[in-house]
């Protein structure tokens, strides 16, 4: 028997004016699983879960959800979803209950069921006793962990989680991860989020997709993928990062290699063995070496081994990427 | 999918209503505002005569349903700007991704702004009252809760129209200080529309607020420049026409 896919996306499109925001992706997503789109901003991430969740209708193509395609049967999938938003979006007049309460009811749900049913998520994320607060005196923390426990009121099979810890703090992102591990193990629920974080990618996803420009790069485990880029990254800062990358390609033990600017990072097994024999290729060269940066290797790495860039230098051009789209 | 969802409709009234309560500042000045306007003007004024008035009718019993039209008027073009608020904060998306149709949204977003605008209009009539306003005391008294209704729906889908036009909440304050408030001074709100000069009066007959404070004051003073079934027709033509407008925009609109 074939398992089915609980989200099956094919040849997704959506084009602004004379922006691909989306470009034809395609991808599955297997029951139970924490998938994630990586990507940096502007990647076309949260156009691609708006229109997964039928918030935006798609230029072209289309995705079953549980079944539903997205254009067809847009109640339907809007029943079987759970959702937290990028920005947040609870009204900070009610307490959290009433934020729970006034969802429950958007969907129909019977009284009963309502209460017992709030009780159950407030649980799940510790927030019993701010339950009959009012939300504008919750921490940034508590808020996300409110929206996930609204996104599971309706026992949705999948929640769709748009940068989950966005602009969290260090300490809240960690706990926060440990909700949506908790509730993909003890739920039982499928888990869809998209992220520009690479750690957050790598801890809680058994299946990342890197996205740029609105295209799937790659898609596979954060374990795999990291494995093609070697066991070990290093990284050469140097005066002439061209002629040292083509004196290194020619070595046997080099697994991968990508130039960045200066900066060449190369992937391979125990690199710190090979350092002597590095420096001296580049003293014999006359290249000079300015730094040295030895590591695992990250999905960072894996995203520059892609693009040719670094995710974070992307965020200076966001703000030109957003006029682009939204004029 | 169903076209109304009841629950739905009732969890959205009383969101608004839950907001509206807790709103002290809006609750208070809701109380004061229309009290100046009264006093002030009313008794500021009271000696200056409306040519035409018959004996009885003193310048405060024309005021008081202009004021109360006034204070309906307000929050019900408010109502969205509210919706244009939950579109910046994030909450109209949680609204519009529930399987609930775009129509029950709508209708619970109306209704609580009515139920919003009728409190406070009965809130200014009870002012008026203290204050010494004379009502006509007969059988009409009971037509005016439909008329404050009416004035109200008017005024939604008013507002309905500009929110949906609009991408920000700076662009409403500045179509409603355009649009709004000259809605408002052109229909006669502190004179009669008998005692107007020709050409305002004229303007007045195409502005749809003209027809609230007309039918208010048919109903409460029962004194009025057109017939109460003219004022009745006109008003349900015209909520009608706004309403439909709005919500056809609006479910048009993408978050």
């Amino acid at each position: 028997m074939i398992t089915m896919s609980i989200i099956a996306v094919e040849n997704l499109k959506k084009y602004y004016k004379d922006v691909k925001a989306v470009d034809g992706i395609s991808f599955k997503v297997n029951e139970g699983e924490v998938f994630g789109f990586l990507g940096p901003n502007g990647a076309g991430k949260t156009t691609t879960i708006k229109m997964l969740v039928t918030l935006l209708k798609s230029t072209e193509g289309t995705a079953k959800i549980v079944g539903n395609d997205i254009n067809k049967e847009p109640d339907k999938v809007r029943n079987n979803i759970g959702i937290v938003f990028q920005d947040p979006a609870l009204d900070d007049r009610l307490t959290g209950r009433e934020n729970l309460d006034f969802h429950a009811r958007m969907y129909g749900m019977k009284k009963e069921k309502r209460e017992e049913r709030i009780k159950e998520v407030l649980k799940l994320v510790d927030l019993e006793e701010k339950a009959n607060v009012l939300v504008k005196n919750y921490s940034g923390g508590m808020k996300r962990r409110l929206e996930i426990a609204r996104g599971l009121m309706h026992f949705p099979k999948i929640l769709f989680l748009d940068e989950p810890t966005i602009g969290l703090d260090p300490q809240t992102r960690r706990s926060v991860w440990d909700y949506i591990k908790n509730l993909n193990e003890k739920e039982k629920i499928t888990i869809f989020l998209t992220t520009h974080y690479m750690d957050e990618a790598d801890y809680l996803c058994n299946k990342v997709a890197i996205i740029d420009y609105g295209k799937i790069l790659v898609i596979d485990t954060p374990l795999k993928l990291k494995s093609q880029i070697g066991k070990d990254v290093i990284t050469i800062g140097c005066s002439n990062g061209e002629l040292c990358a083509d004196l290194l390609k020619k070595e046997k033990w080099v697994e991968s290699i990508k130039i960045h600017d200066s900066n060449v990072t190369i992937g391979a097994k125990e690199i710190e063995k090979k350092l002597p024999l590095i420096i001296k290729l580049a003293e014999k060269n006359r290249i000079k070496i300015k730094s040295i940066d030895i590591r695992k290797p990250t999905l960072e790495d894996v995203f520059l081994y892609y693009t040719g860039r670094k995710i974070r230098e992307q965020e200076a051009d966001i703000s030109e990427r957003f006029k682009r789209r939204f004029r | 999918m169903k076209i109304f969802n009841y629950q739905a409709i009732y969890v959205i009234w009383l969101r608004q209503l839950k907001r509206f309560v807790r709103d002290r500042g809006r609750f208070i000045s809701n109380f004061i505002q229309p009290f100046f306007f009264l006093s002030v003007l009313g008794f500021g004024l009271g000696s200056t005569m409306i040519p035409g008035l018959p004996s009885g009718i003193r310048f405060i019993d024309i005021l008081a349903p202009g004021i109360i039209a006034m204070s309906i008027m307000f929050p019900s073009v408010f109502i969205g700007l509210s919706i244009l608020w939950d579109r910046q904060f994030g909450f109209l998306q949680e609204v519009l991704v529930a399987p609930v149709s775009r129509l029950s949204i709508i209708i619970g977003t109306t209704l609580g702004g009515a139920t919003i605008a009728i409190i406070q209009g009965f809130i200014v009539l009870f002012i008026s009252l203290l204050l010494g306003v004379n009502f006509n005391l007969s059988l009409l008294l009971a037509l005016v809760p439909i008329f404050m209704l009416l004035t109200s729906f008017v005024a939604i889908g008013i507002g309905l129209i500009i929110a949906s036009k609009m991408q920000s909440i700076e662009g409403f304050q500045f179509i409603v200080s355009l649009f709004v408030f000259p809605l408002l001074f052109l229909s006669s709100p502190f004179s009669t529309l008998q005692a107007s000069p020709e050409l305002l009066r004229n303007i007045a007959f195409i502005d749809p607020i003209t027809y609230g404070i007309d039918g208010l004051r048919a109903t409460l003073i029962g004194y009025s420049y057109f017939p109460i079934y003219i004022d009745f027709a006109v008003l349900i033509f015209l909520s009608v026409l706004t309403m439909s407008l709005g919500s056809y925009f609006f479910s048009k609109s993408e978050v």
